[in-house]
């Protein structure tokens, strides 16, 4: 089975995925990636996605899940550089991926997690503002 | 379904990619545009999953359309599985009974331009999708 490989750049984790997965792979990288917050103490999680063509629910979900797996250890998770076409397709898919972070490519990703950590005391709760502006469902 | 179509069996995680990777090469050989193939591959992914998921495996054909005035592209998801017992509830989003988001059949619909659905208990489940250039 393919695996998606993790890089410790400094305090962050960099996974970019650059397979079109299997459900199995989604769910090893899950694994995969909470054994390598533990043994580097990483506090941050970059999910590089600019590779994916498309993101369907079980992969939306895993990104969630890594993303609270990672919070619980202690790490932020920010996805990165989701194309035009899967943002367009994952809301009216009619996920719109709640509690994840995003960011459009890895620079200003890595720049939303300095600034995440810098005022870490209380920038966790107040992010989640964010998201109601982007979780209504379109349907037509 | 006029034109070439083509069959997957879809027994395995392996399959839902192929279907996946299928499903993208037709859906660009009609020229959907972008975002039209995104959504089309993503719908195809989520039945090819419940077919897997919930109907125990089955099988997936898919080809070209083409009604005179525009192209598109026709998918047909089969199993012999359990059947959806009560579809108000299977299109509601949010509801599941596999443990997963409850988005894929509603989900899915939404992607689409057409969405037919025969399914009986016992006996198994068929849907065909079809996604025409704009």
């Amino acid at each position: 089975m393919e695996r998606v490989p993790i890089l410790k750049i400094g305090d962050i984790l960099l996974v970019s995925i650059q397979i079109d997965m299997e459900d199995q792979v989604a769910l090893r990288l899950q694994e995969d990636l909470a054994d390598r917050i533990v043994a580097t103490g990483c506090h941050g999680v970059i999910i590089d996605i600019s590779a994916l063509d498309i993101v369907d629910s079980f992969v939306g979900r895993t990104l969630a899940t890594i993303a609270s797996i990672s919070k619980v250890l202690d790490a932020d998770t920010v996805v990165v550089g989701m194309r035009p076409a899967v943002a367009i397709t994952l809301v009216e898919l009619g996920l719109s991926l709640p509690g994840i972070r995003t960011a459009l490519n890895v620079e200003l990703g890595m720049a939303l997690l300095e600034r995440e950590r810098g005022d870490d005391s209380d920038g966790d709760e107040k992010e989640d503002e964010d998201d109601t502006g982007t979780s209504a469902v379109i349907t037509s | 379904m006029n034109g070439e179509s083509q069959r997957i069996e879809v027994t395995t995680d392996q399959d839902v990619v192929r279907v996946r990777q299928l499903v993208r090469t037709l859906a660009v050989a009609v020229k959907l545009s972008l975002v039209d193939q995104t959504k089309v591959v993503t719908a195809a992914s989520e039945l090819a999953r419940n077919t897997l998921v919930y109907g125990g495996g089955g099988s997936v054909e898919a080809g070209p359309v083409d009604n005179g005035r525009r192209k598109g592209i026709r998918i047909t998801f089969a199993d012999q599985g359990p059947g959806i017992a009560d579809l108000d509830m299977a299109f509601t989003d949010g509801y599941t009974t596999g443990g997963g988001l409850g988005l894929g059949l509603s989900g899915a619909r939404r992607l689409v331009d057409e969405f037919d659905i025969a399914t009986a208990v016992g006996e198994g489940t068929s849907i065909t999708v079809t996604k025409w250039c704009r």
